[in-house]
This record gives C-alpha cells, sequence and structure tokens, in this order.
C-alpha cells in the first residue's frame, strides 16, 4: 500500500541569525554559529529545509557560584575558579558556544563592576574561539552598568548581549547598536508579549537578524508545559509568515534543571525519586531535549554529561544525508 | 472526520416533525454537530444516514483499553498534533519489558517491586503502568510460567511479546481474563495471530518495518474481524521515530486514513540509544504504549512527570483554591508567608515548609493560577493583590508579630507592600522553595 506523506506547506522561515565574528569578520572567533533558517517544523526534515542544527552552549559564570549543585562543581572542578578555564573546559567537553553570565557580587560579597566584567569577558575571550553571549545578573541598573562596558569589550567579535527584558532593553540594545552585537530578549512565557518586545527593539534600530528570542520555559516539572506551548506556538506562527515570530530561540534547561529541588537535593526526599546523581542529569536533559522538539536554537546546558548526551540527540536528529 | 451540522442536515429526514425535541431538522443537525443530541432521539432517519453518520462520528484514532478491573489503561483517541490545540487527553503507558530467561521468582521479585513503585507529584500519585513479557525462551512452556509469575506479582496491565502463535497461545492461556495486549502480528503470521486475539478478544500489535507496509497489514487484520489494534512502525532512533509517528498521526487525524488510526507502541531502549532521552521525545512526540528495558527510579521519575506535564490541559491551568493553609500546626508566632495559587508553585513551597518542620501560615494569594514571575509580570501578583489577600484572610487576629515574608522574585514589591499594608514589616524570602528551610534557620527570629 502506498501512502502520501503529509507535507504542510509553509509560507514563512525562521530568520537565520550568526553569532560571533572571524578575523575575516574583524574578530577573533575560530568560528560562528549560524542559528535559525529552518523552513519546516522542528527536526521534520520531510517537509522543508532545516539549515542550521541546534547549538549547544555551556553556562558559565565570572566566578565560582555559590549555591550551584555539589554534582556540578564536581563536575567542573578547578576550572570554576576562572572563568577562562572554565570556557576553556566546557570547549574541550563539546561545547559550541560559550554563555557567560556575570554574578551580582564578587566572592566576598562586593559589588560586581564594570572593570571586573570587563575582565571576565576578556578572558573568556582569550581562552576559547568559540561565540559567546553575555548575560547581566539580572538587575536592571546594575546590568546596564555592566553590560555597556563588556559590549565595547568585545566590540568587532559580534556576541549575544543579555538579557532585554520588556522594563529595560534600551541601554543594551544602544550598546549592541553602537558595537556591532546582537540582543537576547526574554519574555514571560507569552507569544504576544515575545513579539511585542521583538517589535520594541526593532524599532530602536536593531536587525531582526541580530535578535535572538528567549520565550521563557520553566524546569520539568515546574511548567515546562507553558514553554513548550509557547514555543511550539511561536515556531507554528514563524512558519505561517508572521514576520515578529520569525526569531531563532534561546533556552535555558540547565539553569532551569539545576534550580529545582529534584536536581539540588540528594538527601531527605522521597526514595521514589531514585539515585540523585542519575536523576539530576535526567532532569536537565529531559528538559533541554524536550525543548528541542518545541523548536529550541540554542540550549544553554550546564554539566557536561547532559552536553555529551544532548550531542547525541542533535545529531540523532539530523538529516542522514 | 466529523461532519458540520449542514452535512448532516442533509442526511435527516427535513420534515421538521420536532419529535426529536427540537423545532426543526436544521437545529438538530446543529447540536448533533456539536455533540449535545444523539441520533437515536430522530424515529425517521434513514438506515443509510445512519451509517454515514456513524462512520464519521467514530474518532481518527482508536480508543485501545487493556487490563483488568482497578488497573485498566486507555491510550489512543488524541485528537490534535499539538497540545495547546485542545488538549492530549491519553497519557501513553510506561511498561517495563522483562524475559522469560529468568527465573519466576527472581520475575516475581522484580516484578513486586516495579509494582509498588509510587511517587507523588504535587499530589498525584504515580506510577508505572505494566509489564511486558517477551517470551525469549521461545519455549511456550517457559513462556507460561514467566506470565503468570508476573501476574501473581502484580495486576497490573501486561503486553505479551511473541514471535510465533504456539507462544502466543502459551502468553494468553496464562494471562486468563487479564485482557493484555498482544505483540506482535506480522507479515508473515498475521492470519494465526489475528484468530487468537479475536478469540481472546485481545488488542493485537501489528509490526512492520515501514508505514507502508504497516497499513497493509492493519488493512488485513481490519478486514479479518479486529477492531483494536495497535501500530509498531519499530523505530529506533530519534529522527525515525519523531518523522514516522508524525506522520502516522497526521494521516490519522487530517486525512482519515483508517490503516494508521491507532495508538502506537514503542521500544526506545531496543537499539542501544539512551534510553531516557528516546522515551522523552516518545512522550511528547506522539506513542502510546512506551516499553522501557530498564527500571531505575531515577529515569522513571523525570518521565512520568514530563508525561504528566506534556499531557496537562492547557486550557485549564492547575491551580488550588486561594486563602489561609496552616502547615505543620502554627501558632501566633509562627511565620506568615505569601505565594501563588499556581498548583506546581503551592506544591513546591508548601512542601518545602512541611518538610522543614517550621509551623508557618501560608498566603495562598489568587494569581489566576499563574507562577510567581509570569503572575508578576502579567500584573496578577502585585503589592495590591497580595495585601488584599493579607487583610481579607484576618491574619493579623492569628498572629501575634506583623511580618510578611514575600518570594525573593517579588523583592522588587516590598516597597509598595509596605504602603499597602500600614504597621506591617515585609521580608524578602529566597527565590526558590527549596531554599525556604535554610532561610528560615538563618533569618527567622522571633
Amino acid at each position: 500500500m502506498t501512502i502520501e506523506i503529509p507535507k504542510e506547506k509553509w509560507a514563512g522561515k525562521v530568520r537565520e541569525v550568526k553569532i560571533g565574528a572571524t578575523q575575516a569578520d574583524g574578530g577573533t572567533r575560530s568560528r560562528v554559529v549560524t542559528l535559525g533558517g529552518e523552513a519546516a517544523l522542528p527536526h521534520l526534515g520531510f517537509e522543508g529545509a532545516l539549515p542550521n542544527p541546534p547549538v549547544l552552549a555551556i553556562e558559565v559564570r565570572d566566578r565560582k557560584p555559590d549555591d550551584w549543585s555539589p554534582l556540578l562543581v564536581q563536575a567542573w572542578g578547578e576550572a570554576m575558579q576562572d572563568p577562562g578555564d572554565w570556557a576553556r573546559a566546557a570547549e574541550a567537553a563539546g561545547a559550541e558556544m560559550i554563555y557567560l553570565a556575570l554574578s551580582l557580587t564578587d566572592s566576598d560579597g562586593q559589588k560586581n563592576t564594570p572593570a571586573k566584567a570587563r575582565a571576565a569577558v576578556r578572558k573568556v575571550l582569550d581562552a576559547t574561539g568559540l561565540p559567546l553571549t553575555v548575560v547581566g545578573p539580572g538587575q536592571a541598573e546594575i546590568d546596564n552598568e555592566l553590560m555597556v562596558p563588556v559590549a565595547e569589550e568585545a566590540k568587532g567579535e559580534r556576541i549575544l548581549l543579555g538579557i532585554c527584558e520588556e522594563k529595560n532593553y534600551r541601554t543594551l540594545v544602544a550598546a549592541a547598536l553602537a558595537n556591532d552585537h546582537l540582543v537576547q530578549s526574554k519574555t514571560p512565557m507569552d507569544v504576544n508579549l515575545s513579539k511585542q518586545l521583538v517589535i520594541l527593539i526593532h524599532d530602536m534600530g536593531l536587525p531582526l537578524e541580530r535578535i535572538v528570542i528567549d520565550p521563557t520555559t520553566g524546569a520539568l516539572g515546574y511548567g515546562i508545559e507553558y514553554g513548550y506551548s509557547v514555543m511550539e506556538r511561536l515556531r507554528l506562527a514563524a512558519l505561517q509568515g508572521d514576520s515578529m515570530t520569525q526569531q531563532p530561540m534561546i533556552v535555558t534547561p540547565g539553569e532551569e534543571a539545576w534550580r529545582v529541588k529534584e536536581a539540588r537535593v540528594g538527601e531527605g526526599v522521597p526514595q521514589a525519586w531514585g539515585d540523585w546523581e542519575r536523576r539530576s542529569l535526567n532532569w536537565e536533559a529531559v528538559t533541554a531535549s524536550s525543548l528541542l522538539y518545541a523548536g529550541a536554537n540554542i540550549l544553554v546546558l550546564r554539566h557536561p554529561e547532559t552536553l555529551k548526551r544532548l550531542r547525541g540527540v542533535v545529531d540523532g536528529l539530523k538529516d542522514p544525508a | 472526520m466529523a461532519l458540520t451540522g449542514l452535512e448532516i442536515y442533509k442526511l435527516l429526514p427535513q420534515t421538521n416533525c420536532k419529535e426529536c425535541g427540537y423545532p426543526t431538522c436544521l437545529a438538530f443537525a446543529m447540536k448533533l454537530a456539536a455533540k449535545q443530541a444523539e441520533l437515536k432521539a430522530c424515529p425517521y432517519v434513514t438506515e443509510e444516514a445512519k451509517v454515514k453518520l456513524e462512520a464519521a462520528s467514530s474518532p481518527p484514532m482508536r480508543l485501545i483499553e487493556i487490563g483488568q478491573a482497578d488497573h485498566r489503561l486507555q491510550v489512543g483517541n488524541e485528537t490534535v498534533l499539538f497540545r495547546h490545540e485542545k488538549t492530549f487527553y491519553h497519557r501513553p503507558g510506561l511498561f517495563w519489558r522483562l524475559r522469560d530467561t529468568e527465573k519466576p521468582d527472581d520475575l516475581k521479585k522484580k516484578v513486586a517491586e516495579a509494582d509498588a513503585y509510587q511517587v507523588d507529584y504535587v499530589g498525584i500519585d504515580l506510577t508505572l503502568d505494566g509489564f511486558a513479557i517477551e517470551a525469549a525462551s521461545g519455549d511456550p512452556k517457559t513462556y507460561s510460567a514467566a506470565v503468570a509469575a508476573v501476574r501473581a506479582a502484580s495486576q497490573k496491565p501486561l503486553i505479551l511479546i511473541v514471535t510465533s502463535p504456539e507462544l502466543a497461545k502459551a502468553g494468553l492461556e496464562a494471562a486468563g481474563d487479564s485482557r493484555p495486549l498482544l505483540h506482535a502480528a506480522t507479515a508473515e503470521n498475521w492470519q494465526a495471530m489475528a484468530e487468537l486475539a479475536k478469540s481472546a478478544k485481545v488488542p493485537l500489535a501489528a509490526s512492520a518495518p515501514d508505514l507502508e507496509a504497516l497499513a497493509a497489514l492493519t488493512e488485513n487484520l481490519t478486514k479479518a474481524g479486529l477492531e483494536d489494534l495497535v501500530l509498531d512502525p519499530g523505530v529506533a532512533n530519534y529522527r525515525d521515530s519523531l518523522e514516522q509517528l508524525t506522520i502516522a498521526r497526521r494521516l490519522a487525524l487530517r486525512k482519515n486514513f483508517r490503516p494508521l488510526g491507532f495508538p502506537v507502541i514503542t521500544f526506545p531502549g531496543a537499539a542501544g540509544a539512551d534510553e531516557t532521552l528516546l522515551a522523552a521525545e516518545h512522550i511528547a512526540k506522539y506513542a502510546g504504549f512506551i516499553v522501557l528495558d530498564t527500571f531505575d527510579p531515577a529515569s522513571l521519575y523525570p518521565l512520568l512527570v514530563l508525561r504528566q506535564n506534556i499531557y496537562t490541559d492547557p486550557q485549564k491551568p492547575i491551580q488550588v483554591q486561594p486563602g489561609l493553609y496552616e502547615i505543620n500546626s502554627p501558632k501566633p508566632d509562627s511565620p506568615v508567608m505569601v505565594t501563588t495559587n499556581f498548583s506546581i508553585t503551592y506544591f513546591a513551597v508548601a512542601n518545602e515548609v512541611e518538610g522543614s518542620g517550621w509551623p508557618a501560615w501560608l498566603v495562598v494569594a489568587d494569581a489566576e493560577g499563574m507562577s510567581v514571575l509570569t503572575a508578576w509580570a502579567a500584573g496578577k501578583f502585585d503589592a495590591e493583590r497580595i495585601a488584599k489577600s493579607i487583610k481579607g484572610l484576618g491574619i493579623d487576629q492569628k498572629v501575634s508579630h506583623r511580618k510578611v515574608l514575600i518570594p525573593g522574585h517579588v523583592a522588587v514589591l516590598s516597597g509598595e507592600l509596605e504602603e499597602e499594608l500600614p504597621g506591617w514589616q515585609i521580608l524578602v524570602g529566597p527565590r526558590e522553595a527549596v531554599d525556604i528551610s535554610g532561610y528560615l534557620k538563618a533569618m527567622w527570629t522571633n
């Protein structure tokens, strides 16, 4: 019996976005990552072109975080003491991109400073040739104070700057415009809010080819279904031709998964949760892989083992040709 | 495929006799289309129309039920490709595969342990759905003893994995009236398997290397009189699974293609894949029965939670009743804490406080079922709402202090809240529920 494969005809596709600049483009990166370009639903290659597979990034911090799971501390070891070493270890583990998150304070509890932020970015840029994302600590005033010098420090490297939120995006967008970078926008699990922020950023003069969106996802067991469906809806809208939804999506399953109790706590939890280490790794990997099916273009992970497993999934989803 | 009201109207007598209880045949047709009336209310409908209408109203993907008494499992009858379009209705069954090459006593022990497995997730008990027993020995007697051993240790639904009618017969006899799923009919053995499934009145899985061969096989089985079928397209990797299961579901739902209008069974551990992650794909994208080769709570728990999340009805945010919750018998000097009525948020906080041993008053504000950050961003968890909850619940009568703890994620609300709640001191708690116990230990002093 012959069956006709039901293919959807899509009017639109996801915008192609390039992060990083090699020497030829005035930077020092050894490679560029290209996101987006999909003319089909996630990983359905029989339906349309999928030119750029999802990118796996590792989150590193400008200093060793105080509150990360001991399992993560064990995995990265001494490398966590220095952002350059950490980034190098991440590259060695197979990361295609580094996601550098700046801390609110230094290890003595003193407020982070522009000079320290610059130094951390410089270390990472010098340590690896991978394209880079840098995000602030997440408090508007300090973000703006730190991220403008960061944008200057990385001028020419075409890095992704984050995080633009509805209440605080102007300074970051201006810094991206002035230094030829890209920005990451973030909105709370809502298709319209996501579109609206892309419009606001674009209205400031930043080309759409320089915006990556984070629709916010939640972790497995903690609301992932909301983020998952918003991502599916964004991707469907993009393929149907809604221009302001056609941005590639960055998601942070590493951060989401490792802050929940199932991953963080090893003792005093129900026996039915199983072995702590395997459970934690599964929590991050299942959160991350679910988001792949919803259309994620960049997965920001924390554990090297998760990176390895997701590499297997991303490669396994590729067109065999 | 569902008919519209007008299409149904054309099949009705169009006499407007009103005997069905509706003023006109058109009104009745509209009610039928909306599934708010039944065709039998019309005494004059022709046999021909009846057949057409019944065929059109049967679901594009068949509902399959296995198991017995209190341990039934229903899968299939899905109506959409994306959960946001409506909802996914029947959670895929998660099974553990065992082989009859193990001794019956060992099987009993393993099954009893897995049968007792139960994990609480936001107040819901999650469990393994059943056991698949493979006739790997090739010997009917050995197989029969293995099935009997599993049945002795668990009443959960069974899947019998057999390659020949002889083994099927032995397995079905040992399974008695437990209504297992028989796996599988192939192009070579389907006549005999069909006979066995029919006489035992059990659903039958059809196995073929690709969807075309599978559709040909289910057509044969349907012609042989079987209605309850399950598809096994033999998928073994991420890409192949996603493509084949998507195509099968699209054909069933969009094209009303009957030969593939059945739930799918998968074996994510079969080809040496990362079983947990391939199973996760199968949960998100379209499997009906998922047979695991390993039983490991550290993997099963996240998979059960993923299944629960993906199959949550997106139109009904899971929420708890706003109000004052008393945890660990609080006293007048116990802490007062505020959170939202999104049930995942509520359970995360309530479980944490309960586990910490601290008595506490938990104020659950009406944030329309959203989590702290989402509700805050949407303006459903602001100073005014929090103040209203605290005032409305008469907490000032219950506690001797005037301190209220708000989630760290909404630290920015503390100034406004101080204005809304004169005389109260606003304390900023941790961002994540998991840190509540540590926070209380360090910060709460009376």
